[in-house]
């Protein structure tokens, strides 16, 4: 099942190029960017893995796209996002958000019902492989 | 990239370009010309300036003709004694290769040692990548590159270091320029223990250093830019003053002259306050008389001839 969070994610997948153009545009706007991976891509899993710190102070998407790629070959069965975060309010704020590395397969997410006190029910998530 | 790539059918080829009009066109006459009006002497330095925006605009110029054409390397070291304006023209240099779009964006990050190097173990590695991430659509200027490199040091991690800028210098030749910089005999003895480095680097640009003339000159334009000047006589002894200073050691080409002339405007300022009785007016403020210079103990170190007098 194709995980749709952040930006973009009801395009097809950005290509290298398309992700440089969008991470340039971030950087234009003085935004930092972070990598992020995961393997769990349920939507309450809100804190990813940081793949080393946020990006402060870069000029040119080369920086940010040297990192993915990095980040890729660790992790290429792994969900991979990059976030911009917006600092002008006075605290880091994520402003972008978007997938740039999908497993080949995608797990699936799965609705479970429980029944409690009376006739109320209960639904959850979980992913499933 | 800034310039788009060219057009694979053969029909819009261009097929003659005119390159005097590239050269207008490119804002590149404009930095050389500031180059020449604003930086006094280094003569060499300038000559290949000029020839590597020649270079470029030609390959710019084949590119558009869909001529066979490959990225030239571009990494420089810069050798030369102290002050004699390696950093100011890696700034200009910067700015050129901007204009002429071999690099994206035309910053420059100046680094030394301390912001390649770790401390520790599995410190160096981000450090040096993280530099180098910033650094990337620009130039990175390595002030003092020999430092890197402490061969009575084994374990040293300047090693570290030198191996991720070698492997970036080679990947990412479109990416980033890295111009190494420092003084003559030791960056040699660097290039020496190093050959990566050396068979990388295609520019070597030596500075020269200035001559008094030249000195003399570039006082004056520091002064005017700071919004003083000489009065007739002062210029005279200020020609006296650079003379013997370079007799002297630890003399520093510009950066000397930067010194006197800060030390010249703090005598000035004192001057000012036990001579005046009444109001000041602005000729006086802004003016170095002979006294303002002749004060400095340069001129009671002796004759010029003297070269092992010690300040």
């Amino acid at each position: 099942m194709r995980i749709t969070q952040g930006c973009f994610s009801f395009l097809p997948d950005l290509t290298d190029e398309q992700i440089t153009a969008q991470v340039e545009y971030c950087l234009g706007r003085g935004w930092a960017i972070g990598v992020e991976y995961t393997d769990d891509p349920h939507p309450r899993n809100t804190y990813w893995e940081m793949w080393g710190n946020p990006m402060f102070d870069l000029r040119d998407a080369k920086g940010v796209m040297m990192e993915v790629e990095d980040c890729r070959k660790a992790h290429p069965q792994d969900y991979i996002r990059l976030n911009a975060f917006d600092s002008s309010r006075g605290l880091e704020t994520v402003t972008m958000s978007f997938i740039v590395n999908r497993p080949e397969n995608e797990p699936s997410l799965r609705m479970t019902r429980t029944e409690s006190d009376g006739r109320s029910q209960h639904y959850t998530w979980e992913t499933q492989r | 990239m800034l310039m788009p790539d060219a057009p694979t059918t053969t029909e819009s080829l261009p097929t003659s370009v005119d390159l005097a009009e590239e050269y207008q066109a490119s804002g590149v006459a404009e930095i050389l010309d500031e180059l020449d009006r604003e930086l006094v002497g280094l003569k060499p330095v300038k000559q290949r300036i000029r020839e590597t925006a020649a270079l470029l605009l030609v390959e710019r110029a084949r590119r558009a003709m869909g001529l066979s054409h490959e990225p030239p390397s571009l990494h420089m070291s810069f050798t030369g004694n102290p002050g004699t304006g390696k950093t100011t023209v890696a700034l200009r240099m910067a700015n050129l290769l901007h204009r002429l779009g071999y690099i994206r964006k035309g910053h420059l990050v100046s680094v030394t040692r301390d912001d390649l190097v770790g401390q520790y173990i599995g410190h160096t590695a981000p450090k040096t990548k993280e530099i180098l991430k910033k650094a990337m659509g620009g130039v990175l200027f390595i002030d003092e590159a020999y430092y890197l490199y402490r061969p009575d040091n084994e374990r040293d991690y300047g090693q570290e270091a030198i191996e991720i800028l070698l492997q970036v210098m080679e990947n990412n030749r479109d990416d980033l320029v890295v111009i190494l910089a420092g003084y003559a005999d030791r960056m040699d003895r660097f290039f020496e223990s190093n050959p990566g480095f050396r068979s990388r680097i295609a520019h070597h640009i030596d500075f020269p250093d200035y001559d008094n003339g030249e000195l003399l000159s570039i006082a004056e334009s520091m002064l005017s830019r700071q919004g003083y000047r000489f009065d007739a006589k002062a210029s005279a002894v200020m020609g006296d003053y650079i003379e013997r200073r370079r007799c002297q050691p630890h003399f520093a080409n510009a950066r000397s002259i930067r010194n006197a002339l800060d030390r010249a405007r703090l005598r000035q300022a004192n001057r000012l306050f036990e001579e005046s009785a009444g109001p000041v007016d602005a000729e006086q403020l802004s003016t170095i008389t002979a006294r303002d210079i002749s004060a400095s103990r340069v001129f009671a170190a002796g004759e010029p001839s003297h070269k092992e007098t010690t300040p």
